[in-house]
């Protein structure tokens, strides 16, 4: 154990939601310059708790004390004074200001416009995030974005910086340079709670763990002295199973895309350039890419929400660039987009209608026009009970399921209505382990008996686990599909544009 | 302190409970208010909501419920379908007017021919005048990406200087002795909408209002563009993942909405207004926005809504004329139902949580 003095201690706390306990008598302490994970999968209720500790939740019961006096933040800001700085998984940014402007906004009391650059130019050349003031945030890409708000926590001075998932918008090669900077500040004395569900980044860069499973503290640990298979299993509770490969053989080209340009319909969206691929029978084929690369347009291009030359997408040799969704459907392509609440799915409705969703055309439900409702409840329950969907049953609104269930229904929707093509963009986003090997699974059984998939995801591990040819999508170009047997994280890191010419940020020390 | 929760699922008991409350807040918050202008609040709400169906002149007031209940119910419904699919036309009453000139139009050219057919072809030509009145806006808003609710709610000021244009110029009655209108159509046999069933004041206008309820209803129920209309305006990139055209979807509602409006003025000027005249339109178009909310954009409750409404109407002329209260009083009266309606209506998505006093 360390010898660290103690920053801050977490003593039985307990947050309870309607319906759910977040928290309960969750005890941890974090010493001075500490990097301590909190580790857990989704709804294990990491979140909740650094909500509690950053002051934007007020535990029900349970007490914390910062440097030995109590803390109870009643604010964010309040938090922030008392030396406790977060950075949130998703961003808040105004794209259209630059980055001072930025920076300006999140502080009570901004210093002038040409101060506050220096700096943030100092502070980011100090910890190897270089970052010029000057630029619009909406030209920067997510790692940068990350390094405004990691910038403008440390112009607080923190004793303690939370960081939620950071690493899951970043390059192997940025994830390398975030860590150096995270043990940089470590031996400044600024502790650092890091949120994660990815053991390997947890194995290198933390000092103790702290594992949650259905809000309470099931271990704790020093993630250097165990495998991530065992902090896997303590964190789901059970022993996980690897997804096997059927072996399939591979067939003609099912889908293929020939030099597909489209402009993003998305305010600073990333427009496609010049994509091509195939997809055979049988293959699966992977797409990585730090999001907001192009992901999101390619899939809408795939899935016929946005249209282009007729040539440009052909499904089984057919002609289908300029085909709607609905004519895609029939030619046997289903499309599953990555934002479950009002793309996917309309939270509002039940999980009935939302079956009817994308499934009416290939399931045949509708008859003159009328909607086969009777069939399709009968469908949505098959659904429930093949992805074991927790739900009281396919009447409830899709905005009820967690975001879990919800994607375990949504896939279910897709990967059962029998496709010859079937698209994917984040499969297992927001799923915990046990589901997302099953989807994971179910992805492999389709392309087994002959379905052409495209697998769209930020997980590099997930990717390597299912595909059999692997491209990365980078400013809006796709490289050309390699084998997935033999790749390197390093070399799909530089496929994935390196670090975005960061590579000289850390020369002094190397 | 109390504090708004987000409900996992809609209530559905405040779904249905949401009318009946704001009727009821409607009545005492009105009350006070007819009571602080001097007048006896249960004589008042007893005259508005009672005497017309069951009072002294119930006999003939009854009748006029369904006249009035007819045109809100028929536009109601249409403005329903768009409000579902959050398509917005406020302008209905701008094609209610274009509608009753269309239809009248018609009949007009053709006085005194005697002809079976020529109340149908006004029927058709009312429907018409509504639905191109209301493909204005939606063009524009498919084509330049305007906004619908500020162009068809112009649009209803431009329809009524037509129709005042009409009344004294191009549809003026001939023999009318200079009096601004059109000839009556209670003496053209073959484009009058007369009464089926006296009694009841079910005229045409209340047949169509009345099946149009059953059909939306099965539409939206049941039919796959009624699935698309709903699925719109709850996510509209959902909806077009499913592949709904947007651009379709707004021709549509606002047609669908355009024609029942013209209908619902036509079956009005060929019946009981009798003929175009300068104040033809007497704000049906907008009370009807009232009545689709209040009918919860469902057109079963849309039906309901129109018979309370109209109840509204004929006994909110019975206490200005028997009561004295001034027309605004009625006026604030029906807007107070619209308020209390979508202030309730909150507690659908939402619940009132008491926390625990916060120890700041």
């Amino acid at each position: 154990m360390t010898t660290r003095p103690e920053l801050l201690r977490v003593e039985g706390i307990t947050k309870a939601y309607p319906g759910v306990v977040a928290n309960s008598d969750v005890t941890f302490a974090i010493g001075e310059g500490e990097i301590h994970a909190l580790l857990g999968e989704n709804g294990a209720g990491k979140s909740t708790m650094v909500k509690m500790i950053y002051g934007l939740v007020r535990p029900d019961q349970g007490q914390m004390t910062l440097r030995g006096a109590a803390y109870t933040p009643s604010k964010p800001a309040e938090a922030r004074r008392l030396g406790v700085a977060m950075v949130f998984q998703h961003f808040s940014l105004f794209e259209a200001l630059n980055v001072a402007e930025n920076v300006a906004l999140g502080m009570e009391n901004p210093p002038p416009m040409r101060e506050l650059a220096a700096r943030i130019r100092a502070v980011s050349e100090e910890y190897g995030l270089p970052l010029d003031p000057s630029r619009m945030v909406g030209d920067l890409s997510a790692g940068e974005r990350q390094r405004v708000e990691i910038i403008r926590c440390l112009l607080q001075d923190p004793k303690l910086l939370i960081m939620d998932e950071p690493t899951s918008v970043l390059t192997p090669q940025e994830v390398e340079i975030l860590f150096r900077t995270l043990r940089q500040l470590s031996a400044e004395g600024t502790a650092i709670l890091y949120i994660s569900h990815k053991l390997e980044e947890i194995k290198t860069l933390c000092d103790e763990a702290t594992i949650l499973r259905r809000g309470k503290v099931v271990a704790t640990c020093t993630p250097r002295e165990r495998t991530a298979r065992e902090m896997a299993e303590l964190m789901v509770g059970q022993a996980l199973k690897t997804p096997e490969r059927r072996i399939g053989e591979k067939g003609e080209v099912a889908l293929g895309v020939s030099d597909l340009s489209v402009a993003s319909p998305i305010p600073f969206g990333t427009s496609l350039k010049g994509i091509s691929f195939t997809v055979a029978k049988g293959e699966v084929l992977g797409i990585a890419g730090v999001a907001g690369n192009g992901q999101e347009e390619l899939l809408l291009a795939l899935s016929g929400e946005l249209r282009s030359g007729p040539d440009k997408v052909r499904i089984a040799g057919h002609a289908a660039g300029d085909l709607g969704p609905v004519e895609r459907r029939k030619a046997g392509l289903v499309a599953a987009p990555e934002d479950r609440y009002g793309h996917a799915a309309a939270p509002d409705m039940s999980l009935v209608e939302n079956a009817f969703l994308t499934a009416g055309v290939r399931k045949g439900l509708t008859k003159n026009g009328f909607v086969d409702w009777p069939g399709t409840r009968k469908f949505a329950e098959e659904i429930i009970a093949a992805y074991d969907v927790r739900t009281p049953g396919p009447d409830v609104a899709a905005r009820a399921l967690s975001g879990g269930n919800l994607q375990k229904f949504l896939m279910g929707r897709e990967l059962m209505q029998g496709a010859s093509v079937i698209v994917i963009n984040q499969p297992t986003w927001g799923v915990d382990a046990a589901a997302a090997a099953q989807i994971r699974q179910s992805i492999l059984d389709r392309a087994g008996e002959g379905a052409a998939v495209v697998v769209i995801s930020q997980d590099l591990d997930e990717l390597l686990e299912v595909s059999d040819s692997f491209a990365v999508l980078n400013g809006g170009r796709l490289t050309k599909p390699r084998p997935a047997e033999g790749l390197t994280m390093d070399e799909i890191g530089l496929m994935m544009g390196g670090a975005h010419g960061m590579e000289v940020a850390h020369h002094v020390e190397a | 302190m109390l504090r708004l929760e987000k409900r996992p699922t809609p209530s559905r008991f405040w779904l249905y409970a949401t009318p009946p409350v704001a009727v009821v807040l409607t009545m005492i918050v009105g009350g006070i208010l007819f009571a602080m202008m001097g007048k006896n609040p249960f004589e008042v709400i007893r005259t508005i909501f009672w005497d017309p169906v069951f009072g002294e002149f119930a006999f003939y007031l009854r009748g006029q419920l369904l006249v009035k209940a007819g045109p809100l119910i028929l536009i109601a419904i249409g403005l329903a379908l768009g409000f579902r699919a959050g398509i917005w036309n406020i302008g209905a009453e701008g094609q209610y007017i274009m509608g009753a000139i269309c239809g009248a139009a018609v009949g007009l050219a053709v006085f005194p021919t005697e002809n079976r057919l020529i109340f149908p072809v006004m029927v058709v030509a009312g429907a018409f005048g509504g639905w191109a009145w209301a493909m204005i806006p939606a063009i524009l808003k498919t084509r330049f990406n305007t906004n619908e609710i500020l162009v068809s709610l112009m649009l209803v000021y431009v329809a009524e200087t037509i129709l005042a244009k009409a009344s004294t110029g191009f549809l003026k009655n001939p023999e009318g002795m200079g009096f601004p209108g059109s000839r009556n159509f209670s003496s053209f046999p073959a484009a009058q909408n007369s009464y089926i069933y006296e009694p009841l004041g079910l005229h045409w206008g209340g047949v169509a209002a009345l099946v149009t309820g059953v059909l939306a209803y099965i539409l939206l129920t049941r039919h796959q563009a009624g699935f698309q209309i709903r699925l719109a305006g709850q996510a509209p990139r959902a909806a077009r993942f499913h592949g709904v055209s947007p651009a379709r979807l707004v021709v549509m509602c606002m047609g669908i909405s355009g024609a029942l409006a013209g209908l619902a003025g036509m079956f009005e000027v060929t019946g009981p207004a009798g003929q175009i005249s300068i104040d033809f339109n007497s704000g049906y178009g907008f009370t009807a926005i009232i009545v689709a909310f209040l009918g919860r954009l469902n057109p079963l409750g849309i039906v309901l809504a129109g018979f309370l409404m109209a109840l509204t109407y004929v006994g909110g002329e019975m206490a200005s004329t028997n009561l004295g209260l001034p027309d605004a009083a009625i006026q604030v009266f029906q807007g107070m139902l619209l308020f209390f309606l979508l202030a309730v209506d909150v507690l659908t998505n939402y619940r009132f949580r008491l926390s625990m006093g916060a120890k700041a």
